[in-house]
Order: C-alpha cells, then structure tokens, then sequence
C-alpha cells in the first residue's frame, strides 16, 4: 500500500527513488573505482600526450574495451551525483523539473559522443 | 455556526498568514561551528560536481582524438596555455580528492567507521592520501604533459 498520491507518483515526489539512485551510485563507485585508477596511471604513464601516442593507445583493442567501460559508468556516475545535487538545491517545480532534463540530456549526449569517439579510434584503426 | 464559505475563506486568511509570519527556523547550515568532517563532506560533492564539468572536457578530448590530429593539436594547445594547466590541475586535485573521499565513504555505507573518532582519523587519513595523490600526479602529468 501507498500513501502516495497518484499525482505525485507520477511526477516521482517523494523518497522513492532515494534507495534505487543510492544503490546505483554505489554500484556505479565500485565500478569507477579501479577503472578511474586505471586510465589516469595508463594516461600518464605514457612517453608523451601527442596525438599519434594517443591515438595508438585508444586503438589498442584492451583500452578500448576498458575506455568503453569507463566512459558510460562514469556519465551514469556523474548523472545520479548532479540529479541528487539539483533536487536538493534548485527550488520550484518548473526550474527543478527543467535543471533534471537537462542534466540528463547532457550526460546522454556527452555519453553517446565519448562511446562513439573511442569506437571510431579504435574500429578506424583495426583496417 | 459558520456557512461553508465563510469557513474557507477563514482557511485561506490563515494559510496566507502563515506564509507571510515570521516564523522560527531550523538552524541552517552557516549557524554550525565548521568541523572537518563536515568540510570533507561537503568537499566531496563540490568535487564531484566539478568532475561532472570535467566530464565536458573528457568527452571533448575523445571526439578530438577521433575528429583527427588537428582538432587534438588544437585541443592540446588550449589546454597548455596557463588557464587550461590551471584547469587541469583543478580537475586533477578534484579527481585525488574525490577518489579518496569516494572510498570512505564507500566502508561508511558498509556500516564501519561510523564512530566519531574513526571518522575523525578517517578524515585526516582522506586529506592526507588524496594529497599525496595529487602530488603524485601532478608530478607524473608534468612529465608526460612537458612536450605538447
């Protein structure tokens, strides 16, 4: 049983996603965990930060799985922390309500265009 | 006896006198004496928002990578001009800090190190580990970064 309105269960007031955005961002964290740990030693472990350097490092198919990995956990990561920080600060329906879409969107599209980079440097190189 | 509509006109006079009243607030944040767990607490969502800005910067350098040589050189030259090293080394303390605090709190959510005096030393063990962190990586992004 609910104590919800259905109006406010379809707008999704209330605590209700607390539990699954906290259990998310901690799957999200032990994930990050040693795949951030592993791209900044890899990324600075390298001679130098050229573009050829680089692009030959992407392409290697291991860092390219692992950078397939990092990338959207770490938008998913980013997305749930900024949703958690705009529903406690930012005030009033509309604005709160507008700041969550955008947040969203973003982090979507931020998402999409690192996946499809690393896959073009990666494929691109493969022929 | 009062008729139904006198009834809710006296309810909205009370909800709009409610409203306007100055009423006693729960103490707010600025009231508290700062401690530094406290600090660190609030440190760690203010990093991970700028990591959230950093992400823009992450998703820019793959597309560049992938756009081709020039865009990357045009990228890389933005960011060894003294206001993008600057950034860099925001992003990085950021990253260090973040971390660090992310797996404190990690062993918080499990139920250990809740008590005062373990959180207190976790703390300090957090500032600490993240700096030498930073440091750590700072030295090794100097190296890497010397020739862009």
């Amino acid at each position: 049983m609910t104590l919800k309105t259905p109006l406010g269960r379809v707008l999704g007031l209330g605590a209700a996603g607390g539990v699954q955005h906290w259990w998310l961002q901690r799957v999200g964290a032990v994930a990050l965990a040693p795949l951030g740990a592993w791209f900044a030693i890899a990324l600075l472990s390298l001679p130098d930060l050229r573009y050829a350097t680089v692009h030959a490092w992407l392409a290697e198919p291991v860092h390219a799985v692992l950078m397939l990995l990092l990338a959207p956990v770490a938008m998913h990561h980013s997305w749930i922390g900024v949703t958690i920080v705009l529903e406690d600060y930012v005030h009033g329906m509309p604005a709160k309500r507008t700041a969550l879409l955008v947040a969203q969107l973003l982090h979507l599209l931020l998402g999409v265009a690192a996946v499809f980079a690393i896959l073009k440097v990666s494929l691109g190189s493969a022929a | 006896m009062p008729t139904g509509a006198s009834r809710r006109r006296q309810a909205t006079e009370d909800a709009e006198q409610m409203a306007t009243r100055s009423r006693p607030l729960s103490p707010h944040l600025q009231i508290y004496r700062p401690t530094h767990t406290m600090v660190l607490s609030v440190l760690h969502r203010a990093t991970g928002l700028v990591l959230a800005l950093g992400l823009l910067l992450f998703a820019a350098w793959l597309l560049a990578l992938a756009a081709g040589p020039l865009a990357y050189t045009q990228l890389t030259r933005l960011l060894a001009s003294p206001p993008g090293r600057l950034l860099l080394v925001g992003f990085l303390f950021a990253y260090c800090y973040h971390f660090t605090s992310g797996i404190r709190h990690l062993v918080f959510d499990t139920g250990r190190g809740l008590e005062r005096r373990a959180a207190r030393h976790s703390a300090w063990l957090v500032v600490v580990v993240s700096l030498a962190l930073a440091a750590l990586s700072l030295w090794a992004m100097l190296r890497v970064g010397g020739s862009p």
